[in-house]
């Protein structure tokens, strides 16, 4: 209905209005836009390519028809940027500069700018692994920072931090799990200060908070951690329930679909909150293990990739594994749907659409960009937005 | 008439500001709510609202009052200040490059706002920037410094095959000049390959001859918080209870290239242990400096019995200057004390028990003890190795 409603609105009025992609893993943090068409993925599909500084893993978020990412530079790679491009050609807006007042020492395959920006649709929230959270609104002018690492003097994972934070309404949620100085806090998306902060398992985590609604539809903020999850009022941080099976620690994140959480623990382990302070287990299988991508959830279906890049789909009633495809790996993302397909991209830059709705899925596009690619893309103007270090692109024509 | 000459001058007298071109506002206040902002985002509203009256009012001359505000031992209010100087000079058709060139030759001026006047000068005019990179080289400013040691490294890289006594010399000033440890790893590379002798340890600072304690338990991971012996008394003749008897001090030095001392050497691979490292240390006058330590095992440094820092993080990473702690070094003996934790992780990456260790100001210029000893020779077929890094 809301396509059909875009269609005739463009058609009244001659312009189209898209839905934004706010947050790694787009709206709802489900992989999926809502009124995200299918598009061809082939050698002819780039709509533009624009350049980027320095390196970067985050993934890009639009609002409106601007796209927003972050880099960090430097031999040291302390400098930290956040941009905007125009969704339309690809021109930058502007691009704005930091000191990283934390440390930036990382594993050589991630960078600073590792977490993804969020935005609530007027402001950009940006986290690096530094430790530095930083608020501008759409235009780039600066509503406040803060550095963490100052803050939290241990605070640090000399791996680096890659969990991207999330706006629970008008509260953005960071988790800075690490070995030594493990927290979550709730962050007034106004002023940069704590609502609340908890104390976190002491072993790094990259994994990141989900929002979803709970029983009386208001939010729930969901971390997940090495023993597993817990889920807190995004205003007060207090406890609603706990999952203490154990949950991966890596970039891949429970995902939620009608009620359910689809959780990356013991393979994949779904999960049905309530009102008990334990949700209850609705199956698990080990047979569905996300490698470093999440899951995502379309229609009855969950869908995986393994280490081994292969994307595996699996009914949402009971786990049952229906149908396995090789990918070209390794992968690092997670995967995006639009329409019935699917799109995941490799580490060594090739663009892969899967036909969900064939038999045993089926590959019908590649794309090789021929640069490393460790960024989730993000899902807008019935396009695909995919960056590298050094590159940004909108790919699939609307 | 009397009455409307009187109008007409206070008129006029009102109007004299707005006809001499009304005076730029100092944004004393604003910038004072700037430099405010503390820890937790304390400031942070106040901050807000000064941020948006200068970035609303200010032009191209205020970017130097601005710059000059810039104070990098406050490092929230340096980014806030940052933020309002680039986004004043992205919507200027042209910068006061005048003023920007004073401001950067200004060698006195904090250093972070220097390198940013800098940026903003070869925007403005790239030619006068790039004349300028040259005189860099002892900078306070490490960015800076860094654009002058790189030009003396490609500078010394065109005239080896012609001129390879010029490039050891070119080389031996980028030497003197670097700081960034990639750079001084070229550099050193170089100049060896020329024949040249580097000391890397005494040039970067590193300590090289300690005593060593130890294994004390570290079962659980619980030894970090625990105070063994050794944190109790310094005394080199005193004996200690270990984890599997008594245990006294015993010298230990390292000819690693960047002071890697290896605690696996004295004790062997052990697991769940801890040991300590002292030193004596003795400094030419009172001073600020900086202890700074790469460690991938939970470790803890004391300088003359206070304690720096402690960091309870095993088996994720090592790297030059991974930590840095600022202190104060008395006049004479300081004695510095490292403990050093190994965990239970068996995994073939986690056998590395050791640490690096040096002592340098705040921009990595090393500090060398009076009472620095030669910097041991490197065993046979170290050499190799060393070329080969």
């Amino acid at each position: 209905m809301k396509l059909l409603f875009s269609i005739l609105f463009s058609a009244f009025f001659g312009t189209v209005a898209w839905a934004d992609w706010h947050t790694f893993r787009g709206p709802d943090a489900t992989g999926q836009n809502a009124d995200a068409r299918s598009f061809s993925v082939a050698e002819d599909s780039i709509v533009w390519a624009a350049d980027l500084p320095g390196e970067g893993v985050g993934s890009p978020v639009i609002v409106g028809d601007r796209l927003y990412v972050s880099a960090s530079s430097g031999p040291h790679q302390d400098q930290l940027h956040v941009l905007c491009f125009s969704v339309a050609d690809g021109s930058l807006l502007w691009e704005r500069q930091f000191w990283a007042t934390g440390r930036v020492m990382h594993h050589k395959k991630t960078a600073v700018a590792a977490p993804s920006l969020v935005t609530d649709g007027a402001r950009i929230f940006a986290h690096f692994s530094s430790n530095d959270l930083l608020c501008l609104d759409l235009e780039g002018n600066l509503e406040w920072l803060r550095g963490l690492t100052l803050d939290y003097p241990n605070a640090s994972n000399s791996l680096g931090l890659a969990s991207s934070p999330a706006m629970a309404g008008d509260v953005l949620i960071v988790q800075v799990e690490n070995d030594s100085q493990s927290f979550a806090a709730g962050i007034d998306s106004k002023t940069g200060i704590n609502l609340w902060k908890v104390d976190r398992t002491k072993k790094a985590n990259w994994s990141s908070p989900v929002i979803y609604a709970g029983t009386d539809g208001k939010p729930i903020v969901v971390l997940q951690g090495s023993a597993g999850l817990d889920a807190v009022d995004p205003r007060t941080g207090d406890p609603v329930w706990s999952f203490e099976n154990g949950a991966s620690t890596s970039t891949s994140t429970a995902v939620g679909s009608d009620g359910r959480l689809y959780v990356p623990s013991n393979g994949l382990t779904v999960l049905q909150p309530g009102e008990a302070s334990v949700p209850a287990t609705v199956w698990l299988s080990d047979q569905l293990s996300p490698g470093t991508s999440s899951p995502v959830v379309r229609g009855g279906l969950v869908y995986v990739v393994t280490r081994s890049s292969i994307l595996t789909s699996a009914s949402t009633e009971d786990g049952e594994r229906l149908w396995r495809l090789r990918l070209q790996g390794p992968i690092s993302s997670s995967p995006v749907i639009a329409g019935r397909n699917l799109y995941v991209v490799s580490e060594n830059g090739l663009l892969q659409q899967v036909d969900l709705d064939a038999p045993e899925g089926e590959v019908v596009g590649t794309l090789d960009l021929a640069e490393t690619i460790l960024a989730t893309p993000a899902l807008s103007h019935g396009s695909i937005f995919l960056r590298s270090d050094h590159k940004l692109w909108r790919i699939g024509k609307p | 008439m009397k009455h409307l000459r009187l109008s007409l001058l206070s008129g006029f007298l009102l109007l004299l500001p707005a006809l001499a071109g009304a005076q730029s506002p100092s944004f004393s206040t604003e910038v004072e709510a700037l430099l405010a902002t503390d820890l937790e985002g304390a400031g942070n509203v106040e901050a807000q609202q000064a941020w948006k009256v200068i970035v609303h009012e200010a032009e191209a001359e205020d970017l130097m009052t601005l710059l000059g505000a810039i104070d990098s031992r406050r490092p929230l209010a340096s980014n806030w200040i940052r933020s309002a100087v680039e986004t004043i000079a992205s919507r200027q058709e042209t910068l006061p490059v005048e003023d920007l060139k004073s401001f950067v030759l200004s060698l006195d001026g904090d250093p972070k706002a220097r390198d940013l006047g800098f940026q903003l000068l070869r925007r403005g005019d790239a030619a006068t920037a790039e004349k300028l990179i040259p005189d860099f080289l002892q900078d306070n400013s490490l960015p800076l410094r860094r654009l002058s040691v790189a030009e003396r490294i490609e500078t010394a890289q065109a005239l080896v095959e012609a001129e390879p006594e010029a490039a050891k010399e070119v080389y031996r000033e980028a030497l003197e000049g670097a700081r960034d440890v990639d750079q001084i790893q070229t550099v050193t590379k170089a100049l060896r390959d020329l024949g040249e002798t580097v000391d890397l340890p005494k040039q970067m600072g590193f300590l090289t001859h300690w005593q060593v304690i130890g294994p004390f338990d570290n079962t659980d991971r619980e030894g970090q918080a625990r105070v063994f012996g050794p944190e109790k008394s310094l005394d080199p003749a005193k004996t200690h209870q270990g984890k599997f008897g008594e245990v006294k001090w015993q010298p230990l030095t390292t000819a690693d290239e960047f002071g890697m001392l290896d605690f696996n050497k004295p004790y062997g691979l052990l697991k769940e242990s801890v040991a300590y490292a002292m030193t004596e240390y003795e400094a030419p006058e009172e001073r600020d400096a900086e202890i700074r330590i790469g460690c991938k095992n939970a470790w803890k440094v004391w300088l003359n019995g206070e304690l720096l820092f402690e960091r309870d993080e095993y088996h994720r990473g090592i790297r030059i200057d991974q930590y840095s702690m600022p202190c104060r070094l008395k006049k004479g003996k300081n004695q510095i004390l490292v403990k050093c934790c190994q965990n239970e992780q068996t995994e073939t990456w986690t056998v590395d028990w050791k640490f690096q260790l040096r002592v340098c100001d705040s921009n990595g210029t090393a500090l060398l003890a009076t009472n620095r000893p030669p910097t041991p020779t490197p065993e046979p077929g170290a050499d190799e190795g060393r070329r080969r890094r």
